[in-house]
């Protein structure tokens, strides 16, 4: 089996680590990493706790072709109680993480309770401890990473830990791994930094032993990765340009949401685009970007390696800032700048620095910063409010807001609760540009239909990576739909949110997707794992995942009143492009999701469904 | 006709799809901390730049170890250990210069790179050509083709 069948439970309240079987049963209903660690969550926590209480729990997962020569299967998940948006979060990531603690032996950890002190958890194959971490409290993740390598004696060590985002119990707080890789999204950071601890760091020397057939693994991934190589936008546009590939694309078709949402095009996306990474700066003559770079198994590479202007004014006398390090990747540099309408491509890549040194998720910082600048600029906050002034377009203020919100300095304070608490707070929220508390990505939903839809309906709130139906909508993978209407959408979505579930607990990266249908997933897990793994079986997998993902939501308080966009999105059509006119007709593809879903009119799943799915 | 490992570092991406497909070749498990190649990243530079054995002619490590378990491989050129042989004494990890045969905490001997008897399974793996096997007396034709393409000879005067 491609599973260690061993998970490993840390009472941090207690100081215990525990090993434990893996539930094989449930491992062969959610498969692994987001569906069988939320299997495990829902299993053992009440719905209604208080996210950063030390009842919730965190579990980290990996799936059973993390570790594995399947293109991507480096990835790992966060699953937990989000304190966000009081949803279930489950946030992954790339790197090398994931793929050390199934070479450790392990499938997941799951963490309890809460540290009297700040800890570490280190683990060393079937070892595992918990060390103190009093001297590492109040450092960054850069920080952090060193100097564990260092006292630990162990250059080969993976760390992943939290930064002072997460410390601060910054909403959006990410944990970050190998340097510049995050599970970002939904505050993950902040539950760690709940529970006292600072970071987890893995060495696994005993491998994936138990792939079902080797032979036939090996044969079938090849077969894969070709398939990765040859396509255009995986074999080619990713690596070349990273997921900026995207950015004057999707400003050209007038989806780029700017200055929180007002415009849908943004005048200077050409200066801040995958494009404008490549040039040389007249500055210094080198171009941002130095080179791409992998996660663990993944043949794609779309990482960006970037260079800041040494001579940049947030940088200067800052060397700490000036190597290599990780680059802008399309949903960083559009929610860094083009939300805030700032096109200064070195102050974005300060922020994004800033966003990875002290783990916070940079789209969600960066729309909060959106949101702050619109109240700014109606005179609702005030300079002496936040300090600085912060108008659109500034990219000093961005540069200046990102340091105080990581470190929790005066009004930072407040942007680290999130655009929903904070527009809430100052009287205007619905200038808050979130579903479920959770802020959108770099996709504005009235020039791509179906993802209004998408961001309504998904489990963590706002989200691209829930149903990728850009992927339909702009690009025409797998079929091209048209992205300015409704029709079809609700089926499109449920089709990608159910595909989606089984990439992510597989253990792969979702951008295979541009690629990869299910059907050339499935051969490669029927391949590694035991039992039987057709699509059919799949397909149920997927849509049980979000239908348990769902029943956590509704238990938590959640209903149909949350599957919304803000007013702005429905009532107040977009300016220019190809969308002028329109707004998103969320209100006609919703009923209709829930009809497709097997749910009630109210978004509550039926008694036939759960019992078609087994839940 | 001998090859060599070809290693071209700019090409490098860290995938690590290389470590894997060796530690599959030689122990049939997917572990990358017994793989007998391995990539190292230079986090502030941006670099990456997979590092295996280069099989010298005159090899430090055959002619070091005391029990002859260190023998070549007339097919391939490779300086190949022969487990059954030997002793775990370490001697040649000292005499390599380079670092890249290394001791094995599982098997308690000594391992390198062996080129898979002729057909590398990590330049099979490798996704960017960052790792070749090509003609051992021409590991630097595609360096020399570079330069020559820079040369500045007009096609027609």
């Amino acid at each position: 089996m491609a599973w260690n069948r061993k998970l490993l439970r840390v009472n941090l309240t207690a100081g215990t680590c525990t090993s434990e079987p893996l539930n094989m049963q449930w491992a062969d209903e959610y498969l692994g990493s987001r569906g069988l660690a939320s299997k495990y969550l829902v299993s053992e926590i009440d719905p209604k706790v208080d996210p950063l209480s030390p009842d919730n729990k965190m579990i980290m997962s990996t799936g059973p072709l993390t570790g594995t020569l399947a293109s991507t299967g480096g990835r790992y998940t966060v699953v937990t109680k989000g304190p966000l948006t009081g949803a279930i979060a489950c946030s992954n990531s790339g790197g090398f993480f994931g793929a050390e603690m199934k070479f450790a032996g392990w499938d997941m950890i799951i963490f309890e309770g809460r540290s009297p002190k700040p800890v570490y958890l280190y683990v060393e194959n079937d070892k595992a401890e918990l060390k103190d971490a009093a001297h590492l409290w109040g450092t960054s993740c850069w920080h952090t990473e060193e100097a564990i390598k260092h006292e630990l004696q162990d250059p080969l060590v993976r760390v992943s830990s939290i930064g002072l985002a997460g410390e601060n119990q910054v909403l959006f707080g990410c944990i970050v791994n190998d340097l510049h890789r995050a599970a970002g999204r939904s505050g993950v950071g902040a539950v760690m930094g709940s529970k006292n601890l600072k970071a987890v760091a893995l060495r696994g020397t005993k491998g994936v032993a138990g792939v079902k057939d080797m032979k036939a693994f090996m044969k079938i991934t090849a077969e894969k990765k070709k398939v990765l190589a040859d396509n255009a936008v995986t074999g080619q546009g990713l690596p070349k340009f990273g997921t900026q590939v995207l950015m004057n694309v999707i400003n050209e078709m007038g989806a780029l949401p700017t200055r929180n949402h007002r415009d849908v095009q943004f005048e200077d996306a050409g200066k801040i685009s995958a494009e404008a990474m490549h040039e040389k700066r007249p500055t210094d003559g080198k171009p941002q970007l130095v080179t791409n770079a992998a996660c663990f198994g993944c043949t794609i590479a779309c990482g960006r390696i970037s260079e800041i202007d040494k001579g940049h004014f947030t940088v200067v006398n800052k060397p700490e800032y000036w190597g290599a390090s990780g680059g802008l990747e399309y949903e960083a540099a559009w929610a860094l700048g083009a939300a805030n309408g700032v096109g200064d491509l070195e102050a974005l890549q300060y922020a994004n620095l800033l966003c990875n040194e002290q783990g916070m998720d940079p789209i969600s910082f960066g729309a909060t910063i959106g949101a702050v600048m619109e109240l700014y600029e109606m005179g609702v906050l005030t300079r002496e409010q936040i300090g600085i002034e912060a108008p659109f377009g500034s990219a000093a203020a961005l540069a200046r807001l990102a340091e105080m919100t990581a470190r929790g300095e005066g009004f930072g304070k407040e942007i680290g609760q999130g655009s929903k608490r904070l527009c809430t707070k100052y009287g205007h929220p619905e200038l808050s540009m979130t579903v479920k508390g959770q802020e959108f990505p770099a996709y504005d939903s009235r020039a791509i239909q179906g993802m209004g839809l998408t961001y309504a309906t998904s489990n963590r709130g706002a989200c691209h990576l829930r149903s990728y139906t850009v992927a339909s909508e702009v690009l025409g993978i797998p079929v091209k739909t048209d992205p300015l209407t409704t029709d079809g959408k609700p089926e499109l979505v449920k089709a990608f949110q159910d595909a989606t579930a089984v990439f992510d607990a597989a253990g792969i990266c979702v951008f295979t997707s541009f690629a990869w249908t299910l059907a050339d997933v499935q051969p490669q897990i029927e391949a590694a794992c035991e039992g039987d793994w057709s699509m059919d079986k799949l397909n149920a997998v997927g849509e049980r995942i979000w239908n348990m993902e769902r029943l956590f939501n509704n238990a938590a308080g959640l209903s149909r009143k949350d599957d919304d966009l803000p007013p702005r999105l429905k009532t107040e059509p977009a300016k220019t492009g190809p969308a002028k006119g329109l707004v998103n007709g969320l209100d006609k593809m919703l009923p209709e999701y829930y009809q497709i879903r097997g749910w009630t009119p109210e978004g509550v799943p039926t008694a036939e469904t759960l019992a078609r799915l087994g839940l | 006709m001998w090859k060599s490992l070809h290693i071209d570092p700019k090409k490098c991406t860290g995938c690590l799809q290389c470590e894997m497909a060796c530690s599959v070749e030689h122990t049939g498990v997917i572990n990358p901390s017994k793989s007998r190649i391995k990539v190292f990243s230079f986090e502030t530079e941006g670099r990456k730049v997979p590092y295996t054995c280069t099989q010298c002619t005159d090899a430090w490590c055959l002619n070091a170890c005391p029990v002859d378990a260190i023998r070549i491989d007339a097919a391939t050129g490779a300086k190949q250990v022969f487990d059954d042989v030997c002793v775990g004494c370490k001697v040649c990890t000292i005499a390599c210069p380079f670092g890249t045969i290394n001791y094995n905490q599982d098997s308690g001997k000594v391992q390198k790179c062996d080129l898979c008897g002729g057909d590398p399974a990590c330049a099979a793996a490798c996704p960017t050509g960052a790792i070749t096997y090509v003609d051992a007396d021409w590991t630097g034709l595609d360096k020399m083709r570079a330069w020559a393409a820079k040369a500045n000879t007009a096609v027609t005067e």
